[in-house]
This record gives C-alpha cells, sequence and structure tokens, in this order.
C-alpha cells in the first residue's frame, strides 16, 4: 500500500468489505431483537407466528436483514476460506460454490415470503 | 576472513506445534466466534427450509413444532446452536467496540472476553428456559 490512508471508497483495499460486514452486522442485530420481541410477544402458535410475518413492512425488513446476512456471510466465508485453504483451485472453487450458493438462497428468501400460498 | 554467519530460518508454527501454546482467552474466543459463523453458515438451507416449513402452513408449522421440540436430541442441538448464535451475537459486538478502538488494552480486552462467555452462557440459559 502506497498511501497509509485509506479511502473507504478505493479499489482493492478491502475496508469497503470490512465495513459492509460491520453495517451488515449491525442491522441484523436490530432485526433479531426487533423479531425476538415480537415473536415473545405474539400469540403462540401458527396464527401468531405467522402473523408477524404478515405485513409488508415486516416482510421487507425480513428480506433486508437476511440480503445483510448473506453479504456478511461472504466477507466471513471468505476470509474463512482465505486464511485456510492454500490451493488456488479449491479456494476459488469453494469461492464460487459460496457465491452460487448464497444467490440461491436469495431466490429461496423471496419465495418463502412472497411466494407462498 | 570472514565466516559467514548461518542465515536464520523462520517457519510459520505448524498445526501440531499449536498445542504445545497456550491460547489466551481472547484467542479462545475469537476462534470460537470463526467457528460458530462458519457452522451457522452450513446450517444456512437447514434454518431456511425450517422457516418456510414453520410459515407455509398450518400443518407445517406443527411439523416443524413435532421436529424441533419432539425429541430431546433435537433439543440438545438446538440449544447447542442457540449457544453458538448467541455467543457470535455478543462476540460480534465485542469487535465492534474493539473497532472503534474501546477496550483494547490487555486488562479489558481479557475481561470483556470472560464477559462474552459468561453473557452468552447466561442469555442461552434464559432464551432455553423460555423456550421449553
Amino acid at each position: 500500500m502506497v498511501n497509509s490512508k485509506k479511502h473507504i471508497v478505493g479499489a482493492h483495499y478491502g475496508t469497503r468489505d470490512w465495513l459492509m460486514q460491520r453495517v451488515a452486522a449491525i442491522v441484523m442485530a436490530v432485526y433479531a431483537l426487533v423479531l425476538a420481541g415480537l415473536a415473545f410477544a405474539a400469540p403462540t402458535g401458527y396464527a401468531g407466528w405467522s402473523g408477524i410475518f404478515n405485513n409488508q413492512f415486516m416482510k421487507l425488513a425480513t428480506f433486508v436483514a437476511l440480503i445483510c446476512l448473506f453479504l456478511h456471510v461472504w466477507v466471513g466465508v471468505r476470509d474463512i476460506l482465505m486464511d485456510y485453504i492454500k490451493p488456488t483451485g479449491v479456494r476459488l472453487t469453494l469461492l464460487v460454490l459460496t457465491i452460487v450458493a448464497l444467490i440461491a438462497y436469495i431466490g429461496w428468501s423471496i419465495h418463502i415470503l412472497w411466494g407462498m400460498k | 576472513m570472514s565466516v559467514n554467519k548461518p542465515r536464520p530460518v523462520y517457519k510459520n508454527i505448524h498445526v501440531f506445534d499449536l498445542m504445545h501454546y497456550r491460547l489466551p482467552i481472547p484467542g479462545i474466543i475469537s476462534i470460537m466466534h470463526r467457528i460458530t459463523g462458519a457452522v451457522m453458515f452450513l446450517l444456512l438451507p437447514v434454518f431456511l427450509a425450517l422457516l418456510q416449513m414453520s410459515l407455509k402452513s398450518e400443518a407445517g408449522y406443527e411439523a416443524f413444532k413435532a421436529m424441533v421440540w419432539g425429541n430431546m436430541f433435537a433439543k440438545i442441538i438446538l440449544l447447542g446452536l442457540l449457544y453458538f448464535f448467541v455467543h457470535h451475537f455478543c462476540c460480534g459486538i465485542r469487535y465492534l467496540l474493539l473497532d472503534t478502538h474501546r477496550g483494547i488494552d490487555l486488562v479489558s480486552a481479557r475481561n470483556s472476553s470472560k464477559a462474552v462467555v459468561f453473557v452468552s452462557v447466561i442469555v442461552s440459559a434464559l432464551l432455553a428456559v423460555k423456550l421449553w
């Protein structure tokens, strides 16, 4: 690194991914606390549980939290693979599989939230 | 006449040598953060399938309940995963504080590591009692 000052918006520093992981973590933490509060407040049983996810705002909030989860997971899994998987071919394969899986989970999440009935 | 000094050799610590080193508590919760994160990532399809099952229909919800609350084995697994989640949550908050330069001296770092384990155990236990 030539410059000691890193810019968040600059390319290839890794700071952007690092920041994304932290921001995503905060969004998920807030969502998790809200969901836990709603789940404990709701009447037990299917009606109470599914009722939480019935309104569009909660569906959208859940979707945002899930996307944050997948972004957070991407940075974490990428770090783990970079640290422990030394052969380039194996690492690349696992990175690609992770991306493919996460994209599939986005589609699955949309189906769960809006596609069922 | 000059005698060549032997060049120093630097090597990474081999995995098996790691056993001879005592991992300090911030190190222990750090590797736990990785392990809990990796395990929860691998179980993502299971979590999504369970969420789908629980939301799909009344029958699906009952099947989900029977599967998760139905037997002792599932309960123990669930309790373990609950701890994994809470640990990752608490440890993550500690990292956010460290990222913002709070508690980075040795004593604070050790104390906050102990606090992560302590709070995680208590919160998991409370949630477990509440859930069952």
